[in-house]
């Protein structure tokens, strides 16, 4: 079976602002064609690095990230990339916003506008097309990030964190959302998250990264996701377990270094997420 | 509507203190309103020309300055290596006043348009190029990211990011600018030529003419509105996305 994705031995030095900095090393992964992939570890372990590669933005030091056999040397077409904050445009509006592959691939205006539309319907944003990005609510954002892939014929997905700024509430929706349109399009997915939850319940496998220089520790295989109410299950519960169990030698081997902080899993970046998450998924 | 009665409140609040600073200094060098307006309305006829010129000439020298600034400005914001280059040289040359170029430029570019043209230009160029440079390097890595990673080309990050984004700080220049740009249109045209409202204004003054002197003062300030308007204006135009939400 041909790979969607490959890392091949792939590491990342760049120089920081004090001294280098590895952020991937000996990173090795294969991702299948559709197959949804969750990427979770924890913060600096080159989680948002590893994505990057993939979508042509930035270069290996050393290793190669092959992409439907190829070697990403820079953005690929098929390749969807949606970031933390979105990476909306607030001068354009939401039609603006979820037409721009299509304009920046210069498809036809007629096509443009087809596909646009399709794409906002099926995130539900259809009455809110001529609106602008700082008129809507954080959930309707994340939507209209969605939709600018899905206006598009992808074949990978990339995805960096893309639930972490929301509410519980709104994230399981959306996650339910993430879940509906990977079954309809078929996609091959990878999504870096925090959330233990979250990678069980869109990971059919789940990829466990050690922290700093960031290679994969585990991974793990959920064969029971795929529907959208595997979240009561026992099975899910077990699952959470194992990611928990897989991440938790990370947390120790990180808090050696700190032994004051005597809670799960330190996280200087947004220390009370990650915490809510390792406690009680 | 709004806009225009808050002025009509201005012009009164204006008016009044005028009044009464000039009563109570009560200096021929201080006319009051009521013994400018006659004089504004009897040299209408002469002014309106001068007007015309200076607004002109200010209006091309933005123009000018801006247009040349303005794509620097963006490339410097976004290539760390011709900032490396052109930072330190744009640090020595931004604090020197441009009107101390003025003798040199009429030596070069005689006593007509060109030199205060040109004077206007330079300034505005400076004021400009170092907002859009800073507006530039500030345009969000995310927004960015996001849009090379659909395939833009250097000039889609440029035309749908980097642009839009340095907008709304290129506007602050101007407005702020308009007022520096009057304010060496008065100078250049008062030291040279006898054209345009501070030939007027100080021509007055030589004449000791402190009325007639104060009308030019009046429709310089006129001047100086309506500047800011067209900059307004156009600001509200071109980024509308601010007037709604956060964004």
């Amino acid at each position: 079976m041909e790979e969607m994705l490959v890392y091949d031995h792939v590491s990342v030095a760049y120089q920081g602002s004090t001294e280098p900095v590895v952020a991937l090393a000996d990173f090795n992964l294969e991702v299948e064609r559709g197959e949804p992939i969750a990427l979770i570890g924890p913060s600096g372990s080159g989680k948002s690095t590893s994505l990057l590669l993939v979508a042509g933005l930035l270069r290996s030091t050393e290793g190669r990230v092959l992409v439907a056999g190829e070697p990403v040397l820079k953005p690929r077409l098929e390749t969807a990339l949606i970031l933390q904050d979105f990476g909306l445009l607030p001068w354009k509006t939401v039609f603006e916003n979820a037409a721009l592959g299509l304009r920046i691939r210069h498809f036809t205006r007629e096509e443009r506008i087809r596909r646009t539309s399709r794409a906002l319907e099926q995130v539900g944003l259809t009455d809110f097309a001529k609106m602008y990005p700082g008129e809507l609510s954080g959930g309707m954002r994340q939507r209209l990030a969605l939709a600018r892939t899905l206006a598009l014929d992808v074949d990978l997905m990339l995805m960096d964190e893309p639930l972490s700024s929301l509410d519980a509430l709104l994230r399981e929706g959306l996650q339910d959302m993430l879940l509906t349109l990977w079954q309809s399009r078929g996609y091959a997915q990878v999504l870096v998250t925090h959330s233990i939850e979250e990678a069980v319940f869109l990971g059919r496998r789940i990829a466990v990264m050690s922290p700093r220089p960031g290679r994969i520790a585990t991974v793990l295989e959920n064969p029971g996701m795929g529907t959208l109410d595997y979240r009561g299950t026992p099975e899910f519960y077990t699952r959470c377990q194992q990611v928990r169990v897989a991440l938790n030698p990370v947390c120790l081997s990180e808090r050696s270094e700190d032994v004051s902080d005597g809670n799960a899993c330190k996280d200087d970046s947004r220390p009370k997420d990650t915490r809510e998450d390792l406690s009680h998924a | 509507m709004r806009r225009f009665l808050g002025y009509l409140v201005a012009i009164v609040v204006i008016l009044l203190g005028w009044q009464l600073t000039a009563l109570a200094l009560s200096s021929p060098a201080l006319p009051t309103p009521w013994a400018t307006l006659p004089m504004l309305l009897r040299f209408t006829p002469q002014l309106a020309p001068d007007f015309s010129v200076s607004f002109y000439r200010v209006v091309i020298a933005m123009f000018l300055g801006t247009v040349l600034a303005m794509p620097l400005g963006l490339a410097v914001g976004r290539s760390p290596r011709l900032d490396a280059f052109l930072a330190p040289i744009l640090y020595i040359l931004y604090p020197i006043p441009k009107i101390v170029l003025l003798p040199v430029l009429l030596v070069l570019l005689g006593l007509a348009d060109a030199p205060k043209i040109v004077l206007i230009a330079i300034t505005i160029f400076f004021q400009v190029l170092v907002t859009v440079r800073d507006a530039a390097k500030g345009v969000p890595e995310g927004a960015i990211l996001s849009v090379r990673s659909l395939g833009a080309s250097r000039w889609d990050v440029f035309k749908d990011v980097v642009i839009p984004a340095s907008l709304p700080e290129l506007f602050t220049a101007l407005r702020i600018s308009s007022g520096t740009a009057v304010a060496i249109l008065f100078f250049a045209e008062a030291f040279a030529g006898n054209t345009g409202l501070g030939y007027f204004i100080v021509d007055s003054w030589a004449m000791l003419n402190y009325p007639r002197m104060f009308a030019g003062i009046v429709v310089m300030a006129v001047l100086g509105v309506i500047l800011y308007e067209i900059f307004d204006f156009a600001e509200r135009h071109l980024t509308r996305w601010r007037r709604r939400g956060t964004g």
